[in-house]
């Protein structure tokens, strides 16, 4: 090598100034979040598990009773709690990018609307088929990104004709599933509940749906990072760096939506994760997806995971839907970024 | 590398709304070339289909002899770099950042930088003096400052075509001064075809060999500097009456314009 490749090899590690540490804290806090959240998650609840008990039980020890509450349990409830809050979050990721809106998420694009009128209906229609429920809220949002994307194509995915076609589409499965309540007053006990969005009951086959949803969405995004990049400077620079922007903007768009379905269908309507977590991750990592990405999924799974503990053990034995907990949560913060755009 | 640029009967537009019809224009060798004529005439749209951020809507851009739009866009990326209007970056992206994109035409996915990728942005960052502000976030840069930072990330991508759409709009005259010598810079030491929309016709006139006139979607001249810059095409170009006058600044010959009165 001469001693120009030589020097040029030196510079290819980053400089380690104040953003590489403010990077390797963020990963480190989301990290031990995410951690001390899934132990407090399988720990507490109406039956407590002690450390004792859990460590017990680690070695085969344990007793069956709390065999059954942590692994039963607990355990997919904090799994499924996880991958939905990373869904979520990837899901937030990648739309504030690709449409170039920092107020984007996986409601705006219909896919929310269209997961809860299918659920509604299965649920108020043919209650027998309560378990089909997941599946017919992942239909549902495909149906409603399928007419999404019908109405948004003109020669590709326009960004702003998708907003609105998201909107109006949520508007039309919104006032669906509010003529099922109004046509079914006395069967919507349970289905208000799933509408609120939570995780009370449940199971291992929830981890299964969305599992493989979870691995295709981070992958997916992983593997676009630079591309997201490039996407956030605009379409046009975006083109003019060699990306093929209708392939990757109906890609991206494909992969959040599914990212968001797989949650609806096990959680319901979770609101404003997907807003805010890219949010405070970009307050602290940057805007680079490279960072912004991991941070925002392995966030995102924290936060989910400790609001269920909280929202499931504060009222003890009564159970809060963490949706409606999140949604006290987000709105003030919707606010405030409201406020700190109008001003900056 | 010298290319060759072709527009061959392009019709031009954005959507429905055609531009411009029969648009030839053709590009041979390495010089720089101002697009100059009024607002809303096509300037852009002829540069953008150019580049291949616009299909035209009938026609065909060629490239070195290829159909550009049935070349890759990495392909093309490589060959062609353009700088956009619309060109927005994240506040809290650094220089060296930015610059580090324009070498997205050449990785993948999850390639690690190679070698060539930093020996061409410390290049870029050298050639646009931006070295030493490298490590700063492009919000505390000055208008001129970002834009030669721009510069520097269409460079990274080491074109021998180099689109610029109104690149000194938002710059005062220093800022504007600066900038064009640095394109002229690049010019030489690259040996690149620039290819530029501008709105200053002195600037355009001073800092080109060729000037294209386009007028209501149409290329009403194209030529010379010598040929164009002169009554008879501007007036006609801007329906603006006009005055030429020759001065010596520092020993050079600037021939410089001064609208006075509308046409119309």
């Amino acid at each position: 090598m001469t001693n120009k490749e030589l020097t040029a090899q030196n510079q290819l590690a980053l400089p380690k100034d104040g953003r590489y540490r403010r990077r390797q804290l963020a990963y480190a806090g989301a990290g031990l979040f995410l951690l001390i959240a899934a132990l407090a998650g399988i720990l507490y609840g109406a039956i407590p598990v002690s450390l004792q008990e859990l460590s017990l039980l680690l070695q085969g020890q344990g007793s069956n009773d709390t065999e059954r509450i942590v692994y039963y349990l607990r355990l997919p409830r904090v799994i499924c709690a996880a991958l939905v809050g990373m869904n979520l979050a990837l899901a937030g990721c990648i739309l504030q990018g690709v449409l170039h809106n920092p107020l984007a998420d996986p409601g705006i694009i219909g896919v929310t609307a269209g997961a809860g009128v299918a659920a509604m209906a299965v649920m108020i229609l043919a209650p027998a088929f309560i378990y089909w429920v997941p599946l017919a809220a992942f239909i549902g949002a495909l149906v409603a990104l399928a007419i999404v994307f019908l109405l948004a194509w003109d020669r590709g995915i326009n960004p702003l004709r998708l907003i609105l076609a998201g909107v109006a589409v949520a508007a039309f499965f919104g006032g669906g599933t509010t003529a099922l309540w109004v046509a079914f007053p006395d069967r919507i006990q349970g289905a208000v509940n799933w509408l609120a969005g939570g995780f009370a009951g449940a199971r291992w086959s929830y981890v299964w749906i969305v599992l493989p949803y979870s691995i295709i969405g981070l992958l997916g995004t992983l593997w676009n990072y630079r591309k997201l990049n490039a996407l956030q400077m605009g379409d046009e620079v975006a083109l003019s760096l060699g990306i093929n922007l209708k392939r990757t903007r109906f890609i991206l768009i494909f992969l959040s939506a599914i990212l968001a379905a797989s949650s609806a269908s096990v959680a319901g309507l979770l609101g404003f994760v997907g807003l805010i977590v890219p949010h405070i991750m970009r307050l602290i990592v940057g805007s680079d997806f490279e960072y912004l990405l991991p941070a925002s999924a392995v966030f995102g799974a924290a936060l989910l995971v400790g609001a269920d503990t909280f929202a499931r053990t504060i009222f003890s034995p009564m159970e809060i839907p963490v949706g409606i907990f999140l949604s006290f949560l987000g709105a003030p913060f919707f606010l405030y970024l409201l406020k700190r755009r109008s001003r900056g | 590398m010298t290319r060759t640029l072709v527009m061959d009967q392009g019709r031009i537009g954005y959507g429905e709304r055609i531009v411009g019809e029969g648009v030839n224009v053709s590009f041979d060798k390495p010089e720089i070339v101002s697009i100059i004529g009024p607002n809303g005439s096509g300037k852009s749209t002829v540069l953008k289909t150019l580049g291949r951020l616009l299909e035209p809507m009938a026609g065909t851009v060629l490239l070195d002899g290829k159909n550009i739009q049935k070349m890759g866009a990495k392909e093309v990326a490589r060959i062609i770099s353009m700088l956009p209007q619309s060109a927005q970056a994240p506040q809290d992206m650094t220089v060296r950042d930015l610059v580090l994109c324009g070498r997205l035409p050449y990785q993948n996915a999850f390639s690690s930088l190679k070698v060539e990728d930093v020996q061409a942005v410390e290049a870029a960052l050298e050639e646009t003096g931006l070295v030493n502000l490298q490590h700063r976030p492009l919000k505390d840069l000055s208008g001129g400052e970002r834009q030669r930072a721009w510069l520097a990330m269409a460079i990274a991508q080491e074109p021998d075509i180099l689109m610029l759409d109104e690149p000194t709009t938002f710059l005062d005259v220093r800022y504007q001064l600066e900038l064009m010598k640095l394109v002229v810079k690049l010019h030489k030491t690259r040996g690149i075809t620039v290819i530029m929309v501008l709105h200053d016709l002195n600037h355009a006139a001073h800092f080109s060999h060729r000037l294209i006139a386009v007028k209501q979607g149409q290329i009403v001249a194209d030529g010379a500097v010598a040929d164009i810059f002169n009554e008879t095409v501007l007036s006609q170009l801007y329906d603006v009456n006009m005055v030429f006058s020759k001065l010596q600044i520092n020993g050079e010959e600037h021939t410089i314009c001064v609208p006075y009165e509308s046409r119309i």
